[in-house]
């Protein structure tokens, strides 16, 4: 008989971003106290607020216990075996692209993300952050002529402490959870973006989170701003080199929007997953939370899942505005012994706020894949509405799929509908696709991105195809 | 049409095959030959299904011996997509259900696959909706099946046109189709037995696996075959059909047990 696959031993397609790049680092010694977190502070010559900040986050995060609701199970992190900041041997951010290391930029071309002048992506600008810093930020001016500011945090706390004492921490104030307040006390950069009122963002910004060393933690901080009647849209990417180690990644992004503002905030995150025996792969555990503080605000977050070892993350929405909207499209994609439990909050403030959720989960291979959201209605969002459609798709006979939606309502007259669902890729249906001449790689692709389509149809476009090519190359050996 | 001097499409020498270990065909021998119309009848059981799917490549039968070529190529060797692009068609016995593919992109995709196979060019949205539009009326479907997801929600009716419009745009050399009259009311019964009539020419051939005769009113074949316990028992021309509708498939049975028991009778002296 021919090769062809039986659902279950397609090969994984190796990792493609594996790659360690080879350069100096500048590294802390492993642990944390409260000196590690000054002196990550006073490396980035912080003003006294931020300082203040970052340790009364410690202080509260002593007190605090890893979460322990989540479907997940992995050995206990020990947190005085990471190494809170690594940078690269670079002195200062440099004016000119030319003075970046060339390495750092090859790396980012490597992955696909040309930073160099000559070869930018034409209509995004690109903040590249290697380890704990940015290394460089793409079409600064132009977004400048335009008022946006777009540049790495410990810049923006430098050129406008005043917008980040304003915003940082209101929207997942230090204490919100274990991880957040391990970031609010440690974080080391991530972007700033701040659209000013009126003024919709000429580009799609993006940002490039790359981990290269392999007993660093990352734990990056991103902080968007969009005042009265702005608007952006945001895409981030992320990779890491493979390791037989676990790295945590912890990070905490906060949206704020204003009067009739909207953020539309993409991810596309393709952290090393461990290999096919679950041995190494990043520890993902994220906070991410937008606030719609003015009316007719909207928000809206697009995910495509498929890295990390394990994902714990819940994209969130707090409606305050009266008419706000939010939105969050998803797809979570795990294979091997990949773990992933996320979902969304939809917090129902304002009167006749509306949410969204798409969830479409895929597990393959051994892996487990939990969709967990919450859709919270307090008593003055009168006419609050809610949609959720909560899909799982599952590939071979090992994987796991489960949905935890909790509704929480105090507004009797709320519209709240949920649909969920469950299929499997069968080999019947593979073997009719591959009889009328379809590949098997493509018939598979051909069912996963149909699956997927109600999401992918929310990523700018620049990006779309490639969701497609990632997923198809993801599940490249779990049917068969 | 019989032209004894026609190119052989498909060659099945002595083909065993068996799912969990378990045999199902044993022993299966047959030959078609271009412009032939071949009918494969049988009781329920009897692995006419298996045949097909075997020649189609299902990852779930194994191949434990003979030989199948097509057009003198070994097609047990090609991957089930490739014998589908070289031009064997399996019109399924029960369709399957896609949901999330739209069945435009399938039918373009698959007939892209068969023409680059032909060394024609790809054609472009445009130009394919024009093609499966002229198509569609082969099998007179309504072009709303078209932005439905592939045979989802498809009536039991529906999902066999839909297998005859795939052959009408995949244009085939050997296209075996396995029971696409069961299900079918007696005005669809006419329109698919015309779509294969109108497809059928002096350079491909169709294997037919039917339990009416009243197909075999529409569409006459050249051979019929009589499947039973995994191979076929005995070949003759149209009336054969008949005469399984007159006297049932009794005699069958007594046929194969003499085979068996002069089998059973044979082997241990084969061995000695
Ligand atoms: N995947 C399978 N697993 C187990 N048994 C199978 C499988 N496929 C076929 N068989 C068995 O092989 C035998 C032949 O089945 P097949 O479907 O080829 O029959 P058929 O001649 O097409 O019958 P029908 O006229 O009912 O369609 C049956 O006994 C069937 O149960
Ligand atoms: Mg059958």
């Amino acid at each position: 008989m021919s090769s062809t696959a039986t659902v279950g031993d397609l090969v994984s397609q190796p990792y493609k971003y594996g790659f360690v790049t080879d350069i100096e680092t500048e590294k802390i010694a492993k642990g944390l106290d409260e000196d590690v977190v000054r002196l990550i502070s006073a490396k980035k010559q912080e003003p006294a607020f931020l300082l203040d900040f970052r340790l009364r986050a410690y202080r509260q995060w002593l007190q605090m216990q890893e979460p322990d609701w989540a479907a997940l199970g992995f050995p206990a992190i020990n947190y005085q075996n990471i190494i809170y900041y690594a940078a690269p041997k670079q002195q200062e951010k440099k004016s000119s692209l030319d003075e970046v290391d060339p390495k750092l930029l090859e790396t980012f071309e490597k992955l696909g993300i040309p930073i160099s002048e000559q070869k930018r992506l034409s209509n995004v600008a690109v903040d590249a952050v290697f380890d704990s810093v940015s290394i460089a930020t793409t079409y600064k001016e132009k977004l400048a002529e335009h008022g946006v500011i777009f540049c790495s945090i410990s810049e923006a706390v430098k050129e406008h402490p005043e917008l980040i004492e304003r915003y940082l921490g209101t929207v997942v104030p230090s204490n919100d959870n274990f991880f957040a307040a391990l970031n609010s006390a440690v974080f080391s950069d991530g972007s700033f973006v701040f659209i000013p009122r009126g003024v919709e963002c000429p580009m799609e910004l993006s940002t490039y989170f790359r981990i290269n060393s392999g007993d660093t933690g990352q734990f990056e901080r991103t902080l968007i701003v969009a005042e009265e009647g702005a608007s952006v849209s945001y895409l981030e990417g992320c990779t890491a080199p493979m390791f037989d180690t676990n790295q945590l990644h912890a990070a905490v992004v906060e949206l704020v929007v204003l009067d009739d503002a909207s953020i539309k905030y993409s991810t596309v995150q393709n952290w090393y997953a461990g290999d096919e025996n679950g041995v190494g792969g990043i520890y993902n555990f994220v906070t991410k939370r937008g606030q719609c503080r003015g009316d007719r605000s909207r928000i809206s977050w697009t995910q495509v899942e498929t890295g990390s070892a394990i994902t714990w993350k819940y994209p969130s929405c707090v409606l305050q505005g009266a008419d706000s909207v939010g939105e969050f499209y998803s797809v979570a994609l795990t294979n091997n012994r990949q773990q992933a439990d996320t979902g969304t909050k939809m917090v129902h403030v304002g009167p006749r706020t509306r949410s969204t959720i798409v969830s479409k989960g895929i597990s393959a291979g051994h892996s487990a894949n939990s969709y967990r959201g919450l859709v919270q209605v307090g008593p003055k969002a009168i006419g609050a509405r809610n949609f959720s459609q909560c899909d799982s798709m599952l590939i071979g006979d090992h994987a796991a799929a489960n949905t935890y939606p909790y509704i929480r309502c105090q507004q009797p007259e709320a519209r709240i509908e949920h649909e969920a669902s469950t299929s499997r890729i069968s080999a019947d249906q593979l073997f009719y696709l591959q009889s009328r001449g379809i590949g098997f790689e493509e018939a598979v692709s051909m069912m996963v991105s149909g699956f997927c389509r109600d999401v992918f149809n929310q990523l700018p476009m620049e990006f779309a195809a490639e969701a497609d090519k990632l997923l198809a190359l993801k599940l490249e050996g779990s049917v068969g | 049409m019989i032209r004894p001097d026609a190119p052989v499409l498909l060659e099945i020498r002595d083909l065993r095959a068996s799912v969990d270990e378990q045999p199902i065909l044993k022993g299966v021998n047959l030959m078609i030959r271009a412009g032939e119309i071949h009918a494969v009848m049988g009781r329920n059981g009897s692995g006419k299904s298996t045949l097909s799917k075997v020649l189609a490549g299902h990852p779930a039968y194994s191949v434990t011996g003979g030989s199948v070529l097509y057009r003198g190529e070994d097609l047990l060797a090609l991957e089930p997509e490739q014998r589908a692009r070289i031009g064997l068609f399996l019109g399924f016995q029960y369709p399957i259900e896609i949901p999330g593919v739209s069945n435009l992109e399938f039918l373009r995709v698959a007939t892209n696959g068969r023409r680059l196979a032909q060394g024609q060019e790809e054609l472009d949205t445009f130009a394919f909706e024009d093609l499966v539009r002229e198509r569609l009326q082969v099998v007179q479907m309504d072009p709303a099946f078209l932005e439905r997801s592939v045979n989802e929600g498809f009536s039991g009716g529906e999902k066999k046109r839909n297998e005859i419009l795939q052959m009408a745009l995949l244009e085939p050399l050997v296209a075996i189709l396995d029971e696409t009259d069961s299900g079918l009311d007696i005005d669809a019964l006419r329109i698919v037995a015309g779509g294969v009539n109108h497809l059928a020419g002096p350079d491909n051939a169709t294997l037919l696996i039917t339990h009416y005769q009243r197909l075999l009113d529409v569409i006459t074949p050249d051979f019929v075959h009589v499947m039973a316990a995994g191979r076929i028992l005995r070949t003759g021309g149209k009336e054969l059909a008949l005469e399984l509708e007159d006297r049932g498939y009794d005699w069958v049975d007594e046929e194969l047990a003499s085979l068996e028991a002069g089998e059973a009778a044979r082997t241990p002296l084969e061995v000695a």
